[in-house]
């Protein structure tokens, strides 16, 4: 036990710091700049903090850790956090790239910069309260509570159509999640408790079981985004400002995944062994289908959204074939993913910054002006590839192995996704950076400031770190994925030896 | 007859005594003393009187206390809502004085009015049989009817007087029929007495049960009962708006709750499947119609429909558990509405007040905090956690899943989105939008009314205990 609640001060941190940008008040340049320095230095003391976590985490053992535990609502609800191995990665990696958002935001955001900064501290304790919630009730309040400043951020700082994209990323994330609610209430009254370790070893009854997975599964199908109910993604993508981009394709999505792993399987492993082929056959679909229409987009940030709604895919692919190897692949894949589409919407901003457009057709040529972007942009999107010695390579390839003893016809038409990125990754990447800079309204594009760099080469070490050495998050994971998959197995054969006793 | 024989205590109805006193003593001091400031000094010892009575109330002996042969009660539901229903009286009053301040007004008759009203609801929440409770609902109701009309020169709030008049004047009709009916089949007007008759649900029960849920269903404005709302809500000045959407809602829905669960806990399938029925219509329409309303008034009226269906599925579930869903739920629903009201109320260009929607327009540059308070209302108000609404509905909802009504929570729940989407309308309004132009500065008593309820709104999550605890314990007294 550590001697002071570590996990609540990285979770209000930031509200804190949100507070202190509230008191200082004013609109002036002055006020501005406040803002934004408060705010960076919010994000990095969190981000500090965390690393405490990293430290004093014990790998070696699958139990929650740093666990606190307090009185909250009526009896079996209660204020419970704790993170075990599939849970740090995730708070390290929101706490990691949120002082990036901030710097991301430095210049593209000059209106009302005291909210934007509030909404984006608001919005980072309630990411790391989603990850470290061990209580339903209190994992539902934050879960839900992001769309609040998610809603505004997009709203208030996005493109032209922003309130269609605010409106259905609030409206499709809300009808996911009431539906969860409901299940939530239900296993409330199977157990007598939302606390989570205790439903974990809870049985629960087969029926329960497969209407509340599908009551789980509608809130975090529509999060990850599983295709068909995707569409909200490159919408709410390409209005929303840059670093509102980074933080959904990076955060925002692996909550989905995140859901997955600690709700579904380990509370109905029953149900989730039969839809096991849907999840499957949806994640084919999501990686071949979605790659197509990737292959067809103009716009570069609707892309990538795309391209992620692919990634995902690989994702639930490997969670759902519940081996080893897929379940850290999927954990794995999640947080390279966070890097790497997180570091390609930064990318896309530092263009759009200077010329205010996301038409692939309005670039070309780039490397000739800008020969540091055009060797960023290089390695993550080789990195969306899945070229080996990337860290997206690992997480494909862990996934694609795993699924691969359960379901072969599935790896193999997942395997196909894995040429289509290719397709249309560098595609993208020739139409933007390679050829003659024939246009004239490039002619004067800037290559990368200090600040943008500053911004984008933690993200190319890491990168490129993962892709060759990626034992620190899998060691970091190992123990409770293992201790997931072993539980899950158990109760599947459990089931299946009684049915051949009958 | 000795005054203190057992029957006659007059200790529990202490604090209505004291209020109805009052409210005559405010009565005579407004009709003699006359002339300047009349108004002003009437509403505020009003106001004091409604704390006294909330005190005496609390100060009341604990547990359960009966009079009037057994037709009157005070038990923790009783207590309560009356608390609750003060405050909101209370509220009201302080909202009120601007509008009373206004020279070609000055109605000191408003604030007795609302006092009486306010009387007619606390005999209402503590009936214990039929008679008791016709009188509280017509003490109610009349005092409400002459109030909506208190703009006597606007044709719009004459005809939301007389509208709620005539229409009220029906479900009274249809309540006292359904009484006379449960009074011929059952022998009796006694809850208690009527619940040891009704073991199976004869015809003519149910026939009499149906009348008497649907003059219930009109005071609550549950659909198919709910015309009235959004006509006389968008006619009566606002700050009467505000007291239609919070206190007398309080008492319909105490009365709504005591009737079903103490006099027929024999029929539970019976009306039940009423009040599922009643609960999914008022949700459904309570959601759907506000989407297409363009007057801020006749949105919160339909607002309040839908929110009424959301308290009635904590009912439906027929259990401790759902009655509790119900006190909270009200309780929450009173802090939020009046928070709401006070920012329509501030709503105001150029002395004229405005009630377009799009009035609010970019009001998030040109009034920060009021639009924040009045976005995380609206949060509150779609059910979006960390707020104060979402535990509204967690207890409601929470309820009818224990009780199996899994049709009716899917059903609410997907409502809710649907409500989801016109606080957002609004919400966009104030922060993706350009400004419509200056509002003027929020008086303070507006501005102390949304802090509190602001307040009480946002960090509820923080220390939710004390409301739950009390709402368990005030369910609990029920069965």
């Amino acid at each position: 036990m550590t001697t002071w609640p570590i996990l609540s001060v990285v979770t209000f941190l930031p509200v804190l710091g949100a507070l202190v940008v509230y008191l200082s008040r004013g609109d002036d340049e002055a006020a501005q700049r406040n803002a934004r320095w408060i705010a960076l230095w919010t994000t990095l003391v969190t981000f500090a903090v965390s690393l405490i976590l990293v430290w004093r985490f014990d790998a070696a053992s699958a139990e929650f850790q740093f666990v606190e535990k307090a009185n909250w609502l009526a009896s079996g609800i209660s204020y419970h956090m704790g993170v075990d191995g599939i849970s740090l990665p995730f708070v390290i990696l929101t706490t990691a790239l949120m002082p990036l958002c901030i710097i991301a935001s430095w210049k593209s955001v000059t209106n009302r910069v005291r909210e934007y900064m509030m909404a984006f501290l608001f919005l980072e304790t309630l990411m790391v309260g989603t990850f470290s919630a061990l209580d339903l009730v209190l994992f539902y309040l934050f879960f839900e509570g992001g769309l609040i400043p998610m809603f505004l951020i997009i709203g208030v700082w996005g493109g032209p159509r922003r309130v269609y994209a605010s409106f259905k990323f609030f409206l499709y994330t809300l009808l996911g999640s009431v539906l969860m609610l409901l299940a939530i209430m239900a296993l409330y009254w199977n157990a007598g408790t939302t606390d989570i370790p205790t439903l974990m070893q809870t049985a629960v009854p087969r029926g329960l079981q497969t209407w509340a997975w599908l009551a789980f599964f509608a809130s975090f199908a529509v999060k990850m985004p599983m295709w068909p109910v995707h569409t909200w993604l490159p919408d709410a993508h390409v209005e929303a400002p840059t670093a509102g981009s980074v933080i959904l394709a990076a955060i925002l999505l692996k909550m989905g995944g995140y859901g997955f792993l600690r709700f579904s399987l380990p509370m109905f492993p029953l149900a989730s062994h039969d839809f096991a082929p849907l999840i499957f056959s949806l994640s084919v679909i999501a990686i071949v289908y979605t790659s197509l229409v990737a292959l067809m987009q103009e716009d570069i940030k609707k892309l990538i959204a795309y391209s992620s709604v692919a990634h995902m895919g690989f994702v639930t692919m490997g969670i759902f074939a519940a081996t080893t190897q897929g379940v850290a692949g999927g954990v794995f894949q999640m947080v390279s993913h966070g890097i790497v589409s997180g570091a390609l919407f930064l990318c896309v901003g530092i263009v759009y910054d200077r010329m205010h457009t996301r038409e692939i057709a309005a670039y070309g040529g780039l490397v000739n002006r800008m020969p540091l972007y055009a060797l960023v942009f290089m390695v993550f999107t080789m990195a969306n590839v899945g070229l080996p010695g990337t860290s997206g390579f690992v997480g494909e390839f862990m996934t694609l192995l795993g699924t691969f003893k359960v379901s072969i016809p599935t790896a193999t038409f997942a395997t196909l996704g894995v040429i289509l990125s290719a397709g249309y990754a560098l595609w993208l990447y020739r139409k933007v950076v390679f050829g003659a800079l024939t246009k004239p309204s490039l002619a004067s594009i800037k290559d990368l400031t200090p600040r943008e760099s500053l911004t984008l080469f933690p993200l190319v070490a890491l990168t490129i770190l993962f892709g060759v050495y990626p034992k620190p998050v899998l060691d970091m994971s190992a123990a409770s994925v293992q201790q997931l998959v072993n539980n899950y197995n158990a109760a599947v054969t459990a089931v299946k030896a009684a049915a051949l006793i009958q | 007859m000795s005054f203190s024989s057992a029957g006659y205590q007059l200790l529990p109805v202490l604090p209505e005594l004291v209020l109805a006193v009052g409210a005559m003593a405010l009565l005579m001091l407004g009709a003699y003393r006359g002339g300047e400031g009349t108004t002003k000094i009437v509403t505020g010892l009003a106001v004091v009187l409604l704390v006294v009575t909330g005190a005496l109330e609390l100060m009341l002996p604990a547990g359960k206390l009966t009079t009037f042969g057994g037709s009157f009660v005070v038990d923790d539901f009783a207590r309560f809502l009356k608390i609750l229903a003060i405050i909101g009286s209370a509220v009201t009053l302080i909202l009120s004085t601007e509008f009373l301040s206004d020279p070609s007004r000055r109605i000191f008759e408003y604030s007795i009015l609302v006092l009486l009203s306010t009387l007619g609801m606390m005999v209402l929440i503590s009936a214990a049989d039929l008679i008791m409770l016709y009188l509280g609902l017509e003490l109610m109701s009349l005092a409400l009817y002459v109030v909506a009309a208190s703009n006597r020169d606007n044709a719009k709030s004459t005809e939301a007087g007389l509208k709620y008049f005539v229409l009220g004047a029906l479900s009274s009709g249809m309540l006292l029929y359904g009484a006379s009916l449960i009074y011929g089949f059952t022998g009796t007007v006694d809850f208690a007495g009527i619940a040891a008759a009704v073991k199976t649900g004869s015809v003519g029960i149910v026939f009499g049960l149906v009348f008497l849920l649907a003059g219930l269903c009109f005071k609550v404005s549950a659909v198919p009962f709910h015309m009235w709302t959004p006509d006389v809500y968008e006619g009566a000045p606002t700050p009467v708006t505000a007291f239609f959407a919070s206190a007398p809602k309080v008492a319909a829905l105490a009365v709504f709750t005591r009737v079903t669960l103490t006099a027929f806990p024999g029929i539970v399938p019976q009306w039940q499947q009423i009040l599922v029925f009643v609960a999914i219509a008022s949700m459904a329409l309570g959601s759907f119609a506000a989407i297409g309303q363009k007057n801020i008034k006749r949105l919160m009226a339909y607002s309040s429909i839908g929110h009424m269906g959301f308290a009635l599925v904590g009912l439906a579930s027929g259990t401790v558990e759902g009655a509790q869903g119900v006190l909270v739920y009200i309780a929450i629903y009173v802090a939020m509405t009046l928070g709401s009201f006070a920012v329509i109320l501030t709503m105001k260009r150029n002395g004229q007040a405005v009630e377009q929607i799009s009035d609010f327009a970019g009001l998030s540059r040109t009034n920060p905090m009021l639009a924040f308070f009045f976005a995380m209302l609206l949060f509150s108000l779609a059910g979006i956690p960390p707020l104060a609404g979402f535990f509204a509905k967690w207890y409601v909802f929470v309820a009818a899943i224990k009780a199996g009504l899994f049709t009716l929570a899917v059903i609410g729940v997907l409502t809710s989105v649907v409500g989801a989407f016109y606080y957002l309308t609004i919400i966009k309004l104030m922060y993706f939008d350009e400004p419509a132009g200056q509002v003027e500065p929020m008086r303070i008593e507006l501005r102390t009314v949304l802090a509190v309820a602001g307040i009480f709104n946002i960090f509820f999550f923080v220390y939710p205990g004390p409301l739950v605890s009390v709402a368990t314990a005030a369910a609990k007294s029920l069965f």
